[in-house]
């Protein structure tokens, strides 16, 4: 969505961010969740905290609901300092993990809360729940409760919900979880649809990392309590900083070797991969390759990085077939093809001896 | 029936030990005193067969319950605009009333003691509340009489609390044989019952719905009015009739701990047969006592049927 718009405060040296974590650590007796993160998230974004569970994802955004303190550093709003300011008191919204919506009142009066709580004239209540009831596409189920609703159904009034009050920030905690897969990829374009139409910060956690990608203008992937790196989606896809974010974010192979003249030595009996990237002479590194960039044939290919391997493994997914094959040294590299034609007509099949090759900026070199 | 043979058990149980005795205790407040074994006639007997069937019949009469509720609208008590009763034998609808007011009284302390202690364990460690829920428990596992001879101990003028108060220089309390220590033994005696089912609409609440009432603006006193006593309602009105119920017709604690003037229908109930020997009479008033509990009872169950109902 970055690119197609243009928008990228980030680059932007003069932007003012709207939330801005500085050097924050949270402790919790002598595990540390979070540490020593800074963190820009720029107004209107859709930003997305990723990682496995336990890597402190989930604890960095409540401490922006104000449901954790920081041990250590600063988080501001707005320019507004939120040590010690109350949940109830922050312009900040959050959809829960499990919806939270209150069993014992209607969709309507869920959506109601907040807008009650600050006191707004009823006519006003009204006229807002009406234009979230529409905004989810609920009207016709105002009077049920939430035990009368569906999955889908619940994560629409928890979203009505959170964004009845208008928040400067919207926090969403695995949103779409609960659904099926159908469901959630449906739901992750709705929601990318109502970020742009209400013009909402969102900041979303999830473990996910297709709906991360789907949904976000930037991405931060954290582990164990650090943020390893923030990036655009097709940036983080492409330019992984780490073998974990390359790893995390998608499929990809990993091939060790040691950097010699600016080539990719890997093994004593077979060429050096051609590859770009900066590392120091005689540094051990890595080539990040994604499979869907290396390419598989029969006949040995004219191509700058080839080598001959037997295929072990065919993964049939439809649309694409993932091969594995066996290079010498023993390593197993993926190789993915698209089924442009018909799966009787394919040449490629288990113990052949296939050649793989992919291009000098295929590949990324890692150090780390 | 024959299709559903698993329900037998419960309707024998039932007929056997429920109605059964109840149409014994009904057939004998429809008889009269007498002087022989046992005390009150007609009685049945099977030696002159059909005619001596219609002869216990025709004896039934419901002079007891007449004569329990005989008396004249006095007057009316211009103040509060409600007629005043007067009976021939006040002693009756006293001791019901008297009943219903202790019933309502221990159930209010019972609620107020109950509620937060059940509060405090739902939001205990979560590897602490089977401790916690076992210390309710616990008392159950030694006799309901010697945990109230128990207070006798404590209660007494000479008693361990009095002791207490004696060393700290205190005055001392005359409370056994009072309705104060009624209401004592009726609330530690009762309180579980009260305790356990608001744990358990506790228990079973989501604690993010809290975190979402304080995140959409409220207080977290605020967040507790709102949402977690709604959510604990059912619990809290299972816990007020699991009290009210046996409180109404209990026996052993106002007659341990309760003075001369502590009335309960109960209590009235014993003196009925054992003193005074009259079965007939003691058997209308148990019979009206059941009454008395049926319309807690149904309303209770009217309730649970719309909760089941606004769940689904």
């Amino acid at each position: 969505m970055t690119d197609v718009t243009g928008f990228a405060p980030w680059d932007d040296p003069q932007a003012t961010p709207l939330i801005s974590y500085q050097n924050v650590t949270k402790t919790f007796g002598s595990f540390t969740a979070i540490n020593d993160i800074s963190l820009d998230i720029f107004p209107g974004e859709f930003f997305a905290l990723l990682g496995p569970s336990g890597c402190g994802k989930t604890t960095l955004m409540r401490m922006l609901a104000g449901f954790e303190d920081a041990s250590q550093g600063r988080i501001t709003l707005a320019g507004q300092d939120l040590a010690g300011v109350p949940p109830n008191k922050r312009p900040v919204n959050m959809m829960f993990q499990s919806y939270a919506l209150f069993p014992h009142m209607n969709v309507w009066d869920n959506i109601a809360f907040g807008l009650r709580r600050d006191g707004l004239a009823k006519d006003k209540v009204a006229a807002r729940v009406e234009e979230m009831l529409r905004l989810v596409r609920l009207g016709k189920f105002a009077q049920r409760k939430p035990d009368q609703l569906s999955g889908g159904q619940k994560q629409r009034v928890a979203l009505a919900r959170s964004l009845a009050k208008a928040p400067k920030v919207l926090l969403l905690d695995e949103p779409l979880g609960a659904l099926d897969k159908k469901l959630r990829q449906e739901t992750q374009f709705e929601l990318v649809d109502i970020q742009e139409k209400t013009g909402t910060t969102f900041l979303i956690v999830t473990h996910d990392q297709e709906e991360a990608m789907t949904v976000s203008t930037r991405i931060a992937v954290m582990d164990e309590g650090v943020i390893k790196q923030v990036a655009t989606p097709p940036a983080l896809y492409e330019q992984p900083n780490s073998r974990y974010v390359a790893d995390f974010i998608g499929d990809v192979n990993l091939i060790e070797g040691t950097w010699i003249n600016g080539s990719l030595v890997w093994s004593a009996d077979q060429a050096p991969f051609d590859a770009q990237g900066t590392a120091g002479q005689g540094e051990t590194v890595w080539l990040s390759l994604r499979p869907e960039k290396v390419a598989i044939s029969k006949q040995e290919p004219d191509a700058i990085n080839k080598v001959p391997g037997k295929v072990i493994d065919i993964a049939y997914l439809g649309n694409l077939s993932t091969y594995v094959v066996e290079i010498p040294g023993g390593q197993k590299i993926k190789a993915q093809a698209a089924n442009a034609r018909r799966l009787a007509s394919r040449d490629i099949t288990w113990n052949d001896t296939v050649w793989l090759s992919w291009t000098k900026t295929a590949g990324v070199v890692l150090t780390e | 029936m024959i299709r559903k043979p698993y329900l037998f058990p419960p309707y024998i149980w039932l007929i056997l030990l429920f109605l059964t005795p109840f149409a014994i205790v009904f057939k004998v407040s429809l008889s009269d005193l007498a002087i022989a074994q046992p005390p009150y006639t007609p009685t049945l007997d099977l030696t002159e067969g059909w005619a001596g069937v219609r002869a216990m019949f025709e004896g039934f009469d419901f002079e007891n319950y007449v004569w329990l509720f005989s008396g004249s609208w006095g007057s009316w008590d211009v103040a509060s605009f409600v007629p005043i009763w007067v009976f021939d034998d006040a002693l009756y609808y006293n001791a019901y009333t008297s009943s219903l007011k202790i019933a309502a009284i221990t159930t209010i302390i019972a609620l107020a003691v109950g509620y937060p202690m059940a509060y405090a364990i739902a939001r205990a460690p979560r590897h602490l509340r089977p401790l916690l829920i076992m210390l309710i428990i616990i008392p159950f596992w030694s006799s309901f009489l010697i945990r109230v001879y128990a207070w006798i101990g404590i209660l007494s003028n000479e008693g361990f609390l009095n002791m207490v108060l004696g060393w700290l220089g205190l005055p001392e309390l005359r409370i056994i044989n009072t309705n104060t220590a009624v209401y004592i033994g009726m609330v530690y005696v009762y309180l579980p019952f009260m305790i356990l089912p608001i744990y358990a609409a506790l228990d079973r609440m989501d604690g993010s719905l809290l975190e979402a009432a304080q995140d959409l603006g409220c207080s977290k006193i605020e967040a507790f009015w709102r949402i977690t006593w709604p959510l604990s309602r059912p619990g809290v009105i299972a816990g007020c009739f699991l009290v009210f119920i046996p409180v109404i017709g209990e026996f052993i604690v106002p007659s341990l701990l309760g003075g001369s003037d502590t009335l309960m229908i109960g209590k009235t109930l014993y003196e009925e047969f054992y003193n005074n020997r009259d079965w007939p009479v003691a058997s209308a008033v148990a019979v009206i006592l059941l009454f008395v509990l049926i319309i807690p009872i149904v309303l209770f169950q009217r309730h649970q049927l719309k909760q089941q109902e606004a769940q689904l």
